[in-house]
């Protein structure tokens, strides 16, 4: 037919040219992810997966590192501790941040897979808060209390259990929790509810701040999430105290590291055996202060006191 | 193709070069056509590898002793990551989808049979080309924004207006499901009415109807094969959609008794746990086991809808 | 007639008058449902765009994210939103091309053709959480790829197929027949008919197609969820190439979830300009693909 329109043709064989071309630019990843490296500079690629409670400040760690060691990229991804474990297990990230212990199942696991024994290490605590409304009246909550609320076969249901005065359509607590085997999830289920299960029908958010966000928004509604998601002038933060009678205690940075406030909990970071090059010079400066006054200003409680003071 | 000229002896290197080319350029076209025929068969190909490979990833809990897919299908106690007693049970969930999708379809099929019969019957050139463009755009919105939406403008207006506790509900996902199934059963809706003979609607104009009576006693029975498979692949898209119902039903395992109930549906609770489910274990299988439960959900709905289509084309 | 009307006796009578009536109610009805799809559209993007305003600039697009993400822009995801969208073309722009000519030029109407048919109309009604299923399955453990953006677009190029498909070959069918005759005529093959003259008459066509699978490529969460899209990653400002195939990326979409649901502390501008940008992205690519028809509409001669 018409020559001109033969060459029409060639447009769009050259977009796709095009596209590979410029998807396959970058080369290949040069080496090994981690570990002691020669050379100028080579770049290198730390991968650390894990806890969605930590996603946060460990993105600020590898925001700040990179200032510092340009050369030194760290790939962080979020999708729960039981990700984070089970990326380590397989040998595919060199980092994984959780916010619950291995188990010991877990690690002998991963020694069989890898060959190497995981290293714990902790790099800060993070307390577990009880969200409220902010027009809430409830100061203070019991273990006990919260466990009626949220675990299979607790007895509360309504507001007015607890002797809190709510209008009336709003009289039914509204539980949010998190999604299942998220690790804030099994640290409440495990120190909140003793084991037991949680009741069906709670409003199980896919993110710690999507929970802060609709129980600001919920007038009835009550939920735990990390320290770091607090929203002041939405929501209201509950005194726990750990058993009936006791006096409660306000959550906090103070309260945490003192071990007073009862439902808090260690982030920790695990590597596959004694970390070497790169990645130790990592864990080391999180360690360090500047690392912890990260950690503070996340929202999540440092090492020692104090460190965010300069 | 060149002709070589008759009257005068082909020059034998000419001739040579010529055969040489077309035997390249056979080859070349063989290879070619090779190539079409597998594209071609490679729809066949993923369709299947995609139902192998999720079935292939869930059939070990099928053989599995503390599974038992009674439970699994009629059970509402979805409890994955117990440490006392695991248990499988997605009934909740299908309740979740088969009420959010009724809830879409109910404000969707009205809506969007109303805008095709506009489209097709009531408005003139200019505007439904507009309208057309404007339902496209519907369609392109990503469904990850729509659940933005749900999540925050919303819920905000479902718990003022409603005065319903909680703004992430059944409600909220049905609007923003309705709203992205629209588009689907509008163009499927007016392909089915521009296939009405026009004859049919001559005679009755003949007969002096208003449009109205045009479209309700003529134009919609004679359309209703079509108008069902669009409202059967609205339900395909509604079942199958997973971002926006995610964050924008709220996410609670409960059985809905009114809709203003936080519900959860299959497609949310895969994306919400596929993340942490660590591979291989029995929640990672209980979860693909989900999505062969909504890849044959699916594939039924637009086989039929399929069917019904392709019965109008033949007319 | 009756007298009293007054009218002569073409008049309007009650009947017709009713009828009318009818006639208006039911356009106005019929017209109402039709604005009640576009009223919400409008409205949505608008309020979007005024929550989106403090944030809305190219600082915005070209910043990467600051400070566990509640300050800076979106350059990363925003880059590997294009990286996912053209490696996904690479692979499903020839083979859904090939695919459509198979079954447009080749296909002969047997059961055969007919379970192809089929099963691309079932190709684009699976679930998207169901091709995440399977790219997770099948590209990063059972073929090795890992978390990765060859496992996430290759997944991305599956899902869109039928899109390319079924725009590929509507163009082809609207090439006349009577021009593939001619060709033969003159002795082509089928195959050199169809690229000097089946191809060319319905590039346009095609491309069309292939914008709409960046459309929907771009858009889609769940299937790059699982696959290859990562929460963050330290990138450089402005930089076009900052991922290799083998690593994970960000991607806009996935990012717009993150910020929406799980980031404390994010300011509030950032999600509604994300999703702004997302959308513009989105509904600009599927202007061009329209613009593109219209033009095509315009000019074509048979």
């Amino acid at each position: 037919m018409r020559p001109a329109h033969r060459s029409s043709c060639f447009p769009q064989l050259g977009l796709a040219a095009c596209a590979i071309a410029l998807a396959l630019q970058p080369g290949c990843k040069p080496g090994g992810s981690s570990g002691g490296s020669g050379g100028a500079n080579p770049r290198i690629t730390i991968q650390n997966k894990g806890s969605d409670t930590m996603v946060n400040v460990a993105q600020v760690w590898a925001e700040e590192y990179k200032k510092i060691h340009p050369h030194v990229d760290v790939e962080v991804s979020g999708g729960g501790s039981g990700v984070g474990i089970a990326a380590l297990i397989k040998g595919t990230i060199d980092l994984a941040s959780t916010s619950r212990d291995m188990k010991a199942e877990e690690k002998a696991l991963a020694k069989k897979n890898t060959g190497k024994e995981p290293r714990e290490f902790v790099v800060g605590h993070d307390a577990l808060v009880v969200y409220v409304h902010k027009d809430n009246p409830l100061a203070e909550i019991t273990n006990e209390q919260l466990a009626d609320i949220f675990a299979e076969g607790g007895k509360i249901t309504k507001w007015s259990d607890l002797g809190v005065k709510l209008p009336a359509d709003r009289d039914v607590i509204v539980r949010v929790s998190r999604q299942s085997s998220s690790g804030t999830y099994e640290f409440f289920r495990e120190h909140v509810l003793n084991k037991r299960d949680f009741k069906l029908g709670s409003r199980d958010m896919n993110g710690s701040k999507e929970v802060v966000e609709l129980v600001g928004l919920t007038m009835s509604a009550i939920g735990y999430s990390g320290l770091g998601y607090n929203e002041p002038g939405k929501v209201k933060m509950l005194k726990v105290s750990p058993k009936a009678g006791q006096p409660a205690i306000e959550p906090g940075v103070a309260t945490t590291l003192s071990k007073q406030y009862p439902i808090a909990r260690p982030l920790l970071l695990y590597t596959l055996g004694e970390p070497t090059g790169e990645l130790k010079n990592y864990i080391d400066w999180i360690l360090t202060d500047a690392g912890q006054q990260i950690v503070e200003k996340s929202g999540y409680v440092p090492l020692r006191a104090g460190t965010s003071k300069p | 193709m060149t002709e070589p000229n008759s009257a005068t002896p082909a020059p034998p290197a000419f001739a040579v070069r010529a055969a040489k080319r077309a035997a390249w350029a056979v080859v070349g076209e063989k290879i070619l056509e090779a190539l079409v025929y597998l594209c071609g068969f490679s729809a066949i190909v993923f369709v299947l590898g995609i139902f192998l490979f999720v079935f292939k990833e869930a059939f070990p809990i099928l053989a599995n002793d503390n599974f038992s897919l009674t439970q699994f299908l009629f059970s509402p106690e979805w409890y994955p990551t117990s440490e006392v007693n695991k248990r499988y049970g997605v009934f909740a969930m299908i309740a979740g989808t088969c009420s959010v999708t009724v809830l879409a379809m109910v404000i969707a099929v009205p809506f969007g049979l109303g805008a095709a019969i506009y489209i097709s019957e009531f408005c003139g050139h200019k505007t439904r080309e507009i309208l057309k463009i404007v339902i496209e755009f519907l369609a392109a919105v990503p469904s990850v924004v729509w659940g933005f939406i749900g999540l925050t403008v919303m819920s905000r207006l479902i718990v003022q207006y409603t005065g319903a506790p909680v703004g992430v509900n059944m409600l909220n996902g049905g609007i923003i499901l309705a709203l992205m199934c629209v588009p689907i059963i509008v163009s499927i809706s007016e392909d089915a009415l521009k296939a009405v003979p026009d004859s049919y609607r001559e005679a009755a104009i003949a007969l002096g109807v208003t449009r109205w009576q045009l479209v309700w006693r003529v134009l919609l029975p004679a359309a209703k094969n079509g108008l069902l498979a669009a409202v059967l692949l609205g339900v395909g898209r509604g079942v199958g959609e997973t971002m926006a119902v995610l964050m924008a039903t709220g996410h609670a395992v409960h059985i809905p008794n009114s809709v203003f109930d936080s519900v959860r549906t299959l497609t949310a609770n895969i994306a919400s746990e596929l993340g942490e489910a660590p591979a291989g274990s029995d929640h990672y299988r209980v979860l693909f086991l989900i999505g062969v439960l909504l890849f044959t959900l699916t594939f039924a709905v637009n086989l039929i809808a399929d069917t019904i289509v392709r019965g109008i084309r033949r007319k | 007639m009756n007298a009293s009307t007054g009218h002569a006796m073409f008049g309007e009578t009650p009947p017709v008058r009713r009828k009318l009536r009818q006639e208006a109610l039911a356009q106005w009805v019929f017209g109402a449902m039709a604005a009640a799809m576009i009223v919400p559209l409008l409205l949505i993007v608008g309020y979007l765009v005024v929550r989106a305003a403090p944030s809305l600039n190219l600082e915005f697009l070209l910043e990467v994210p600051k400070r566990g993400m509640t300050e800076g822009g979106i350059w990363p995801a925003f880059v590997g939103t294009l990286y996912l969208v053209f490696l996904s073309l690479a692979f499903s722009a020839p083979i859904g091309i090939l695919a459509a000519v198979y079954l447009n030029e080749y296909a002969r109407d047997n059961w055969f053709n007919r379970v192809i048919n089929l099963a691309v109309i079932n190709l684009a009604g699976v679930p998207s959480i169901v091709h995440a299923l399977f790219g997770l399955g099948a590209f990063v453990y059972a073929a090795r790829f890992g978390y990765s953006i060859i496992s996430a677009s290759l997944t991305l190029a599956i899902m869109t197929l039928p899109v390319i498909i079924a725009a590929t070959r509507e163009a082809l069918a609207s090439v006349p027949r009577s021009f593939r005759e001619a060709c033969w005529n003159v002795g082509a093959t089928r195959w050199q008919t169809i690229w000097a003259v089946v191809l060319p008459n319905s590039i346009s066509g095609i491309l069309t197609g292939i914008i709409l699978e960046v459309s929907r490529a771009a858009g889609e969460t769940a299937p790059v969820m699982f696959t290859g899209v990562v929460f963050f990653k330290a990138v450089e400002r402005g930089d076009l190439f900052p991922y290799y195939l083998n690593e994970q990326c960000m991607a806009l979409s996935m990012h717009l979830y993150t910020i929406s649901t799980q980031v404390p502390g994010v300011k509030e501008s950032i999600p509604f300009a994300t999703a702004i940008v997302l959308l513009a992205l989105v509904l600009m690519v599927n202007a061009a693909a329209i613009s593109l028809r219209v033009y095509l509409r315009s000019r074509k001669k048979w």
